[in-house]
Parts: C-alpha cells; structure tokens; sequence
C-alpha cells in the first residue's frame, strides 16, 4: 500500500511527527511554546502545505486561497451555532463546504493558465470577500465576524443533552475542551498537521503528483503522450482547498469567530509568501514558512520603542535614538515591511526559498567532506 | 434619462482611473513583459506627492494678535501659511490650486522613481517566469505601502480641491437638457484630465520617431534590437512614462479620495481585471475596458439595479472579468499571439 514511500520518506516523516509533538519543549527557549501561537503555525502549516500542492507541482499561481479558508471558516461556526460544539462535526461539514466551492471556482478557473488563472482566482475571491461584507451579512454577519451567542440552537448538544456550561459553550472533541489556548487544542491542530504532512508526502510520491510535475514541465507534451492534464489540475485544486477548508476550521476550532478579513486577497498573498519563503514544491519548505513567518510576526510586532530602547539601552543616547527611530520602521506595525523586504530578497536571490538554501549550504559541505575524506557519503537530502 | 445621464457621468471619473492605471500596466506589459503588481503603488505614491506638496506649502507662521481675544480671554493666535505670508496673493493662490500644481512636482518625481524601480529591480526579472514577476513586484509593493504607512500613519489624509471648482456643476443646463443634473466639477476636470493623458500617451506612440521605435519593439523586440536600436534604454522611459502616468491619475484624485496606504492596491486589482477584460498588450482595449467598467459598476450601484440584484455593485467588475475570460480569452481587444495561454 504504501510502496511509494521510500525509506527516506518514512524517515522525513517520522522526524516530522517528532518534532512536531515535541514542539512544547523545544519552543520553550525560543519563547513561543504558548499553545495560542503554536495552533497557529499548525493551522498556517496546513494552509501552505495545501497551497504547496497547487502551486508546488503544478506551478498554477492562485491568488484566491484565502476564500476557501474563510468558507472553513464560517461553515465551521454555522455548525458550532447550529447543531453541536464537536469540533469534529464542524470540520467535516467544513471541509465539504470548502471542496464543493474549490470545485466549482477550480473548474471554472482552470480554463485559463498562467497569469489569467491567478487573475480568475484572485477575481473569484474578491467577489466573496466583497459579498460576504455586503449582501451576505446575515450568514456572514458582515464586519463584526460570526460568533457564537448563548441563543444559539444547537440542535444536537440539546437533543443528546450535553451539559450546558455557564457562559459561552467552549468548542470540545468528544468532551475534551480544545477552543482558548490550551495544550489539548495545539494536540488536535498538529495530529492534524500531521496527517496532513502525512498525505502530502504520499501525493509527492503517487503517480498522480508525477502527473501534476508533468502538467508543470511541460503541459503540451504531456498531452501528445495522451493525458488529459484538466482532471489532474482539478483534482490539485480541489484538494489544496480542501486543505484551505481545514485550515479555517481549525481556526474556528480554536477560536470560534469567523470574519470576512482572512478572506481578503492580502491573506491569500500571505500564504503564497509562506510558500516561497520556505521553498515552493518541497516537502517540508511550507512548514518552515509557515512556522517562521507567524513565529517571526508574533516577535516583531511584540516590540514597540520602549522595548527598542531597552534593548539598545547600552548605547550613548543619540545613537540610540537614530537607531531605534530606524528599527521601529521594521518592528511593530511595521512588521509587514520586513516581511516584504525579506520576501523580495528571498525572491531575488533564493527563488527556491530556504529549502534552496539548505541544499545550497549541504553541498558546500558535502564537496568539503568529499576533498577532505573521499569515503564519506553523501548528505542525505532532506527531500 | 436624467437619471441614466447622471450614472454614465458618475462612472467617468473612476473609469478615467482606472483606465489611467490599466493603460501603465499594459505599456509595461506589452513593451517589457512584466506584470507589475508594484504599479498601484505608483498610483499611491503620486497620490501622496500632491500630499507632500500641499503640506509644504501648509508650514503655518504663528502671529499673535493682541486686538482680539479669544473666548477665552487668551490674545488670538492668527495662523497663516508661510508661503501666503511671503508671497501674499500668489502665496495664497498656490495654497489653493496645490492639488493641481502638484503634477508639475509629480512628474519628475514618478519619472525618477520609476526609472530607479526597472533600473533597480524589474530589469534583472526581463527573462524569470510570471510568477516570479508577479511574486518580486507583490513584495515591492507591500514595502512601498508600509514605507508610505509609516511616515503618514494609517488615516486617509483629505485634500481639497481649488475653491473656484469646489462646487457642482449643472451638467443638465450644460448639455441643453430640461432637468438640473448637479455632478461636482473636480470629477468632471478629472474626466478630462484622464483623456488629455490618455492622448498624450497615444500621440507620443503614434506620432513621434521614438513611439514608432517603442511600438516596434512591444511588437518584435529582437528585431528592433538587431537593428542597431537599444531597445532596453527606451524600455526603460517607457516604464518611466508609465509610472508618471499612474502618479498623475493619483494626484489628481486625491480631491475625490483621500489617500492612505493601501489605495494603490485596492486599485491594483481592479486594474488588472481591466487589462485582462481589455485584453493583455492592448493599449486601446485598456482604455475603453477601463471607462466600461467604471460605468458599469456606477450603473450596478443604482438603487433599482440593487432592489433586483442586491450586492451587484460589489462585484459586477469581477462577474464580467470572469464572463469575458471565459467566452473571449484574448480580452475585448487583444492581439493575437500575445499571452494566450
């Protein structure tokens, strides 16, 4: 069953389930082992690793993912208002929802490539970002963003008598409490990661995902050998919004409010940025994206100039001043001026992102150990 | 028919916009082949110049005034720009038109700005994919919008228009019609504005020996090149030019919206729907794409249109960008041969 995963891979994962479980430990000294932050870099991973099957294989560059998050979203809560606060219910009905959207905008927009795909997809998210602000708002509730109220229905918590807590109802799995952040929370959110990192790897290795690299290198040529590159494409899609979906149930999961921002096609770009920064096509590159940039942007916009100047506090004054004055462009609110500069730079100079890198600096080394010591083998690649 | 009128007239401004910027892109596009995600922000910055300018010549020059006390008993304070102090009545002028003097500041600023921007940073992506275009200008982009966030803050910053065409005016009377059709007179400049530019644009294209090199170039490059021609160095005044273009169309509306940061690219999408409706390469069909849209969306947003379609303005551009995609890839008016797949 599993005869396309080489032992490579099922080493790649086993160390990816490692490290990802043992994630409370190892963060700890990088200050960001607070299940809040963690849940994100699970949930953003998911997202990129979705976002990485489309564009990563195919090389189709949607500008629209953030839809299918926000549909995630909000099918997610209408479930938690309507008929029960199992998370598990929310993310099947999520995931439905997100699918049955990603097919019919993948299928409509796939009929165009290159720039016009990315301008349908970014055309398509528009209209429901725009539509959930306006027209939409009684499903959507416009820019307050769905939340759960204490008048809610919740049909079969009811029906099956779940005991109603005080306050709010808090989002369980099977009555363990996963919404706020607690550690039962950053478990579902990464077993989830995990099976999804899971599948990720096997549609790498499929003959399906050799298909999707050949709609890449050469679509015209892969139609003379007579495949039909449509279905493939669609069914990438498809499944990278489905991802999407589950991404914004997670989130909702944790945090029951949905709001039309993280549909806005900025939160689509976000997640192209994770992409490359982490290495667009590579197994493990989103993840690393993902986890750096919201690890990155929960540090930077911490800072503000009091911090700044306790920082540079061992500095005389005026040179202080002058660089505290020019740290706090980047710090802060200014956090997304870093992220461009980097993400240009990471463009510019490394277009396969830090995975590039990677394999950049291991091939220093391996020629090194090869002149040094000509028995060594070579380095295990990371993917 | 008033009420139709009124609507068509409404578009005009907001398709004169969109139009300014689609026509950048397209010039871009078609001469260079680079999609430029990093052009609203042009539009932005020209916006913020006429912002700059007007703060210039707002630097106040504080006199206190014994005669007269304020309620509260304090002499009062007479605050005065500098430059009507010193120049009196021509002072006094500029402080007035700073929105439309402003151009003559914006020009070269954009023309600068736009040739660092191809010389710097687009010319080393001629022969990357798309996507990366795409990718490197987005990253541009957002840092040129945090630049502008950071040193004028997250508000938009209102600018008014000259006082003697602050007014409307009464288009109906205009035209010989029956019924007082009131459209404020800053839109109506600004329509036409977009059409001189618009013309200045096509007759530097069509009319002039370096147009003529430029066109051949956007139509086979390695000829012209072959010729004896440096393609590239004209390449780079058209980007130029291009960039001057949306810093104009951005000056002049910041009368009808007050800039912030991320205005350029709230246009930015819109305008690449418009190219991509008026058909990739084709300087005409961005035009006439843009003035449609505007139009239309003006119409979508008619109360009897929304009775029947609610939210039809929030994305009628979108519905059409999609239908015409769909049943006519090349765009109302693309070539053949450019950018098909």
């Amino acid at each position: 069953m599993f005869g396309n995963m080489t032992g490579k891979d099922w080493l790649l994962f086993i160390g990816f389930t490692i490290v990802v479980l043992t994630a409370p430990i190892w963060l700890t000294p990088l200050g960001a082992a607070y299940p809040a932050l963690m849940q994100k870099f699970c949930i953003f991973a998911i997202f990129a690793i979705g976002f990485n099957i489309l564009f990563g294989l195919t090389g189709y560059l949607s500008f629209g993912h953030a839809a299918f998050l926000g549909v995630g979203s909000y099918a997610g809560v209408w479930m938690f208002k309507l008929f029960s606060m199992n998370v598990v219910i929310s993310t099947v009905f999520a995931l439905i929802c997100s699918g049955l959207f990603a097919l019919v905008i993948g299928y409509i927009s796939l009929r165009r490539s290159g720039i016009y795909f990315s301008i349908l997809t970014l055309a398509f998210a528009q209209m429901m970002y725009n539509v959930a602000y306006s027209v939409l708002t009684p499903i959507t509730n416009g820019e307050t963003g769905l939340q759960l109220s204490l008048s809610d229905p919740r049909h079969l918590d009811r029906a099956l008598g779940v005991s109603e807590s005080i306050g709010l109802p808090r989002t369980s799995f099977f009555g363990i409490d996963i919404s706020g952040g607690g550690m039962p929370g950053f478990y579902f959110c990464a077993v989830l990661l995990i099976i999804c990192f899971f599948l990720s790897i096997r549609i790498f290795r499929s003959p399906f995902g050799m298909m999707l690299r050949a709609i890449k290198s050469n679509q015209m040529r892969m139609k003379y050998t007579g495949f039909n590159p449509k279905p493939y494409l669609l069914a990438a899609f498809v499944i990278s919004g489905l991802y999407a979906g589950l991404a914004g149930a997670l989130m909702v999961a944790t945090d029951p409010l949905a709001g039309a921002e993280r549909m806005q096609w900025t939160a689509s770009g976000e997640v192209v940025l994770m992409t490359i920064l982490g290495g667009v096509g590579t197994l493990v590159g989103p993840v690393i994206g993902a986890t750096l940039i919201k690890y990155f942007e929960n540090i930077f916009s911490a800072f503000n100039e009091n911090a700044l100047n306790v920082t540079f506090s061992f500095l005389p004054a005026d040179i202080r001043e002058l660089i505290v004055e020019l740290a706090s462009l980047f710090v802060g609110e200014g956090w997304f001026l870093t992220l461009g500069l980097v993400f240009m730079i990471v463009v510019i100079f490394l277009p396969g992102g830090i995975m590039e890198g990677v394999g950049r600096i291991k091939a220093l080394f391996s020629r090194k150990k090869t002149q040094d010591d000509a028995a060594q083998g070579s380095v295990v690649a990371a993917e | 028919m008033d009420a139709f009128l009124l609507q068509l007239l409404n578009g005009l401004d907001k398709g004169g916009a969109y139009a300014l910027i689609a026509l950048g892109l397209t010039l871009v596009f078609g001469t260079l082949g680079v999609v430029n995600f990093a052009h609203g922000a042009l539009f932005m910055l020209g916006a913020f110049c006429a912002v700059v300018f007007n703060r210039l010549l707002n630097i106040e020059t504080v006199t206190i005034d014994e005669t007269q006390t304020t309620p509260w008993g304090t002499p009062m304070e007479i605050r005065e720009p500098y430059v009507q102090s010193m120049l009196g009545d021509f002072g006094a002028f500029l402080v007035d038109y700073s929105v439309p003097i402003s151009i003559i500041i914006a020009i070269p600023i954009m023309l600068l700005i736009g040739v660092i921007m191809e010389r710097g940073l687009i010319r080393h992506f001629y022969n990357r994919p798309h996507a990366d275009q795409i990718l490197v200008t987005f990253g541009l982009a957002i840092v040129i919008q945090e630049i502008i966030k950071h040193f004028f803050g997250a508000n938009p910053i209102p600018q008014g228009a000259p006082d003697a065409v602050n007014g409307s005016a009464n288009i109906g009377a205009m035209l010989g019609l029956e019924g007082f059709i009131s459209y404020p007179w800053w839109r109506l400049i600004y329509f036409l504005f977009s059409l001189l530019c618009i013309g200045g644009v096509f007759a530097f294209l069509q009319f002039t020996t370096y147009g003529m090199v430029v066109r051949a170039g956007m139509r086979d490059r390695e000829t012209v090149g072959l010729l004896g021609i440096d393609i590239e160095k004209r390449f780079t005044v058209v980007f130029g030019i291009a960039a001057v273009v949306a810093g104009l169309a951005g000056v002049m509306y910041t009368p009808i919206l007050p800039p912030d940061y991320h205005m350029g690219m709230d246009f930015l999408v819109l305008s690449f729907v418009v190219v991509v409706v008026g058909g990739m390469g084709s300087l005409a069909g961005a035009v006439l794409a843009g003035f449609l849209l505007g139009i239309l969306q003006s119409f979508a947003s008619m109360t009897e249109v929304k009775s029947i379609l609610p939210g039809i303005d929030q994305i009628i551009i979108y519905l059409v960008a999609v239908a015409i995609l769909l049943i006519l890839p090349r765009g109302l008016m693309g070539r053949k041969g450019v950018m098909e797949d």
